[in-house]
């Protein structure tokens, strides 16, 4: 086990510079995962902390020893890929002894060890069967036990529920979270899903263009988005962003949205926003749950307004509704007996303890 | 908007069901007629070969029904298979094609794995420089070929031409090029995640070769292996040209020169001594047909 580091890490591929310059720390035991669009970089950086791909620029660290210059066999890493990557030749006991038997481990220590895991993972009756004699789960199963059994330093997770359904991949993810919890290796996981990256990780490393956007929990990323991308990307539905302006209405601050539509800020916020009081471009950002049904007594900083739906969905524990704002479209969660319906005006309200404002321009949240 | 009306016009016609497999039976029809067609135009030579084997040379030449057997007798077969110069000429081939299936495979593999997985400098333009060679025909080859072993006989004193090891050298001009072909694209159709998860395993790169790709692409290599082995014992030209020795010479040419004196033909020996040379790769083709078959296929789909 050991921690892994990254120091201005970069990969160029001829023109294109698909890695430009990662800072990354990653604690021993750790669970962190890469998250980001497909061509990001985050499956590039996995691969150069694999050795897989050669590093442009840059130092990667494992167990505090530089390993730019050494070849995946010896970093004592194990990878889990997106295809599975079983040799179709071999057992499944087989190809979890593989790594093991390369290495000429004695006999018995590889059956304690492959019967080990094989007990972890439940999948001890399926030890004699070939590859191909197994559904998805079960590959994906075979694949992670392939890992353990080497026992090494650092996990490495490419996309590796990308392959499962939807069902599966819920079921897979609580089972990669409880292998984690009795093997405490440390773990770099790389999806572009940000669901799973909430759910499996200790950190999230909210990755776009090559570079690294934000790194924290889950609950900061969520709560404390950095940037537009962040806040845009994490959560489903995704935030809303409004145009706006700050106002000064009898000295007291006032977020506008149209020209009809204007809250008070908190006087927390308000503190905060000061500086930024005279800027043109600023856009709020609010996530769907802090817009919900009026009700009748509105706690501080909750805002009523009335609105005309376009399309409700309702999902059974909410229902969620759409709504236009100068042309921007909004989308809120109500209580399923709100009374919300297509076309119909509703009365909501906007919770201002829980918004965001950033800079449009630079999509810096102030 | 005439499309439109097209378009409503079209479910009135009535819908046959069953029609699909209507199509079926006239296309499976067609096929059986032409399969049976190819199977009588391509199996009449060998039946021929067969009852004129099975004759005497009296027989042979007597005007009587050349598809019938009138006096049925082994003589042939006895006469050749007690022949010294035959089993040697038998002998020679298969030691020939032993050796040049065991050298091409040695060399293909794994330039075929390293052309394929290993990118380096230059690797696309050489895999294809390899198959070039390969649309090379030998008779344009071996003239200069000639020319050069003779020098290498001047120059070394190392007398190559007509001794049968010299068609070791020869041999693979022509296989190496197809099987590594061959196994490239079986080796690419092989998923990358395959190696990559080998090396973090800690295979070597041979490791992953034998370890990992040979096992898989094994029908590829076996079909592989059948061409080398067909190319090899079935090859006429460069043997003619290269051995002239009767105790040097393999079978096709051995058969031609020895068995066809002047405008003599004897042709009741000939025609056995071809069966029993067909006879190997028969053999051989009937055990491995099915990789032999599931590794051209993949060929097929994959470059």
């Amino acid at each position: 086990m050991a921690e892994v580091s990254l120091r201005k890490v970069v990969k160029r591929y001829d023109e294109v510079e698909a890695v430009r310059g990662i800072d990354l720390d990653i604690a021993d035991h750790e669970f962190v995962v890469l998250v980001g669009p497909s061509g990001c970089g985050k499956s590039t950086t996995l691969r150069m902390i694999a050795g897989l791909e050669d590093i442009s620029d840059g130092d990667i660290m494992i167990g505090g020893d530089v390993v730019n210059d050494v070849p995946p066999k010896d970093r004592d890493i194990a990878m889990v890929f997106q295809n599975y990557a079983l040799y179709p030749h071999m057992t499944v006991a087989e190809n979890m002894s593989f790594g093991l038997r390369l290495k000429h481990y004695p006999k018995a220590e590889i059956k304690t060890r492959v019967a080990e895991a094989a007990r972890m993972l439940d999948i001890t009756d399926l030890i004699d069967r070939k590859p191909k004699q197994l559904s998805g789960g079960q590959r994906q199963r075979v694949a992670m036990g392939r890992a353990i059994v080497r026992n090494p330093k650092v996990f490495l997770f490419d996309e590796p529920l990308s392959n499962l359904d939807a069902k599966l991949r819920v079921q897979m993810r609580i089972e990669i979270k409880k292998v984690h919890q009795k093997v405490r290796t440390t773990t770099v996981y790389v999806t572009h899903d940000q669901v799973e990256a909430m759910t499996l990780a200790d950190r999230v490393v909210v990755m776009n263009h090559g570079r690294i956007e934000q790194i924290g929990t889950p609950n900061e990323l969520y709560h404390k988005p950095a940037t537009r991308f962040v806040a845009s990307f994490i959560g489903s539905p995704a935030m809303n962003f409004v145009p706006c302006r700050l106002e000064d209405v009898g000295g007291r601050m006032h977020i506008r949205l149209t020209d009809r539509l204007a809250f008070p800020v908190p006087p927390a916020r308000a503190a905060r926003y000061q500086a930024v009081l005279r800027t043109d471009k600023l856009l709020l950002g609010i996530r769907p749950e802090h817009i919900t049904e009026a009700r009748q007594h509105l706690e501080p900083g909750v805002e009523p307004f009335d609105a005309v739906l376009d399309v409700t969905e309702p999902m059974g524990m909410e229902t969620l509704v759409y709504f236009t704002l100068d042309g921007t479209q909004i989308c809120g969660r109500v209580n399923p007996n709100a009374g919300a319906q297509d076309g119909a005006p509703l009365r909501l309200a906007v919770d201002l303890n829980n918004i965001h404002l950033l800079n449009e321009v630079t999509g810096v949240v102030l | 908007m005439s499309a439109i009306t097209i378009d409503k016009a079209g479910p009135t016609r009535k819908v046959k069901y069953g029609s699909m497999s209507r199509d079926r039976a006239w296309a499976l029809r067609w096929s059986y007629f032409f399969l049976v067609l190819f199977a009588i135009f391509s199996l009449t030579p060998p039946l021929y070969m067969l009852i004129t084997s099975l004759k005497s040379s009296a027989e042979i030449s007597a005007a009587t029904n050349p598809w019938w057997v009138y006096h049925p007798t082994l003589e042939n077969y006895i006469g050749l298979l007690t022949s010294n110069q035959f089993l040697r000429f038998f002998w020679n081939s298969a030691w020939v094609s032993i050796f040049v299936v065991t050298i091409t495979m040695l060399i293909s593999v794994p330039a075929a794995f390293a052309l394929a997985r290993m990118k380096f400098w230059g690797s696309a333009t050489l895999a294809t420089g390899v198959f070039l060679t390969y649309l090379i025909p030998d008779t344009l080859l071996f003239i200069p070929l000639f020319k050069m072993f003779a020098l290498v006989g001047d120059w070394t004193g190392i007398q190559l031409i007509n001794r049968w090891y010299v068609l070791l050298f020869i041999y693979p001009t022509l296989t190496v090029p197809f099987c590594t072909w061959i196994m490239i694209g079986y080796f690419a159709s092989i998923p990358k995640e395959l190696d990559e998860a080998a090396i973090i395993d800690g295979a070597s790169w041979f490791q992953t070769l034998t370890r990992i790709f040979i096992p898989v692409a094994l029908p590829g290599l076996i079909a592989a292996t059948i061409f080398a082995f067909t190319v090899s014992w079935a090859q006429f030209l460069y043997p003619l040209v290269f051995t002239t020795s009767t105790d040097q010479l393999v079978l096709p040419v051995g058969i031609i020169t020895t068995l066809i004196k002047g405008d003599v033909f004897n042709w009741g020996q000939i025609m056995t001594g071809a069966l029993l040379g067909a006879a190997p790769p028969l053999i051989i083709y009937a055990f491995l047909m099915d990789y032999y078959i599931a590794g051209l296929t993949a060929g097929a789909t994959k470059g």
